[in-house]
């Protein structure tokens, strides 16, 4: 069987640590980053979900009649909201809940300070878009009514997504570019140090395409090594982060472990096959373009 | 075939005014050797003998003038075409120009390997070829473990494994003795009654005196004298 010649010396002139170790350097801040870009658009998502649906009404005066009848304001709002199809499962908060969600600020007994509290109507909203609508007709029943959703905030969460989303495909793109200039600053090393080799070859006749392949197979197989390497060193400190973002996410709550999102257990192998392609294509274009100078 | 046609080569200098040529290394170069001719290459150190072969093995083009190798138009090729064409000239070099790292045998397989000869094939040429130059037994030797003379003799069956079309030598004798220059002869020779179109540059009047052919003369880079005529082929 033919055995693979390293008929450049590769082996010795492309060095089989520096290139390796700075890949795996730039692989493990890619894992980083696209695991960053994933957890941001999964909390934002859900973030999203739950401030988005959930609609808080409060009714001042909510003993007084409502306009145009003797049924007081706070029933008034709650039949229009019982009625909407837009809204789903109405619930008027007693007193005691009340007092829970003032307590922080007001005291034990909120009643004991004769402060004009509102009645407070908690509900589900699953229609498209915001309430303006029904604001409007609860309104028309009890002036002052103020029906809100999460939307603003849902706003602030998708523009800090975006703006995490991009800093982190910002960072896989400078680290890709770091890469595709680690890997032809060796490959142009090699070139130096197998000079004579390489002109010597080319005098025999090796086809360009030849002699790039020999460095391309060598820097692909350094840069693939390295990359496998630093995406593992990345697992251990992914775990770590998952663990801490758990409250948030609320999805391993009853795990042992922490869990990575299934989608990042399929990207990330493909980082180990960017970096090699990164390597492959890199080499290719130096070798060529430096061979460009030999008649 | 190999054809000059009014060649010269003349190097752009690297600094100074744009557009300003340093002297010219080869001018109004014309002659012709017929396929499977033989010349000696002759002239006295500095007239431009390694520059003529340079030419002759495609590391320089000429800056005017046209040149023809094995049918082939040399200046009108492709890097890959080139490339190819390379394959079918042995080149024999004063510095030999040797793979340090390789060994003797993978040296003289170099050629065949690139052409992607069968690995078969490739041990018995090269292992026949390293008995015929006298290194059977120093197959595995790299270039440093080898005499002068040794790897003149490697660099000779690199030049000659895959039987070249056209072989070029630049003072291939230069650094053995009468016995094994004589030896080298009759290979070339050989090649060379085999249809390959052989040019040897030489300082040898010894070797030019016992293996008689046409002596293209070089002076300050021309043609000083093509005995071609004289012989009629």
């Amino acid at each position: 069987m033919a055995r693979r010649m390293d008929h450049l010396g590769l082996r010795t002139a492309m060095a089989d640590r520096l290139l390796p170790v700075l890949v795996a350097a730039m692989s493990f801040l890619a894992a980083l980053a696209i695991a960053g870009t994933l957890a941001a658009a999964s909390l934002a998502a859900q973030w999203n979900h739950d401030t988005g649906i959930d609609l808080t009404v409060q009714v001042p005066e909510p003993g007084d009649n409502a306009v145009g009848g003797s049924t007081p304001r706070e029933q008034a709002v709650y039949d229009i909201l019982a009625k909407s199809p837009q809204v789903q499962a109405p619930h008027v908060l007693s007193a005691a809940e009340i007092n829970n969600l003032l307590r922080p600020w007001l005291g034990a007994d909120v009643a004991s300070l004769g402060m004009p509290v509102p009645a407070v109507i908690t509900a589900q909203w699953v229609g498209s878009g915001s309430p303006d609508g029904l604001r409007t007709a609860l309104d028309a029943v009890a002036p002052g009514t103020l029906a809100e959703t999460g939307e603003r905030w849902a706003a602030r969460v998708a523009a800090l997504t975006a703006s995490l989303q991009a800093s982190a495909l910002s960072v896989l793109l400078i680290v890709a570019l770091v890469a595709v200039a680690v890997v032809a600053v060796a490959t142009r090393a090699g070139l130096a140090q197998r000079r004579e080799a390489v002109e010597i070859i080319h005098g025999l006749g090796a086809l360009d395409s030849d002699i790039a392949s020999r460095f391309a197979r060598r820097a692909t197989m350094l840069t693939a090594i390295g990359s496998l390497l630093g995406t593992a060193c990345a697992l251990p400190v992914l775990f770590w982060l998952a663990n801490l973002a758990a409250p948030f996410s609320g999805v391993v709550a009853n795990t042992a472990w922490p869990v990575l999102p299934p989608v990042l257990w399929l990207i990330l192998p493909t980082i180990p096959l960017m970096a090699a392609a990164i390597g492959w294509v890199t080499t290719q274009q130096t070798v060529r373009g430096w061979l460009r100078r030999l008649k | 075939m190999v054809r000059f046609d009014d060649v010269w080569l003349q190097y752009h200098r690297s600094s100074g005014a744009v557009g300003t040529e340093s002297p010219a290394i080869i001018s109004h170069m014309s002659f012709e050797i017929p396929q499977g001719g033989f010349r000696w290459l002759t002239g006295t150190s500095g007239a431009g003998k390694t520059s003529v072969l340079k030419l002759m093995y495609l590391a320089e083009q000429p800056s005017r003038g046209k040149i023809e190798l094995l049918g082939t138009n040399a200046a009108s090729m492709e890097r890959r075409e080139a490339a190819l064409l390379r394959r079918r000239i042995g080149v024999v070099f004063q510095d030999f120009r040797l793979l340090e790292h390789l060994s003797a045998f993978d040296n003289v397989a170099l050629p065949m390997r690139l052409a992607r000869r069968t690995e078969g094939q490739v041990k018995s040429d090269v292992t026949e070829l390293l008995h015929w130059v006298g290194l059977a037994g120093k197959m595995e030797r790299r270039p440093a473990e080898l005499s002068g003379g040794e790897q003149q003799r490697v660099a000779i069956a690199r030049a000659v494994v895959n039987r070249p079309k056209l072989f070029l030598a630049d003072e291939p004798t230069g650094n053995l003795d009468d016995a094994q220059a004589d030896r080298l002869m009759m290979l070339i020779i050989g090649l060379n009654k085999m249809g390959t179109t052989v040019v040897v540059a030489t300082h040898s009047k010894r070797l030019v005196a016992e293996y008689p052919a046409p002596r293209l003369e070089i002076a300050r880079g021309m043609l000083a004298l093509d005995e071609s005529l004289v012989w009629g082929r």
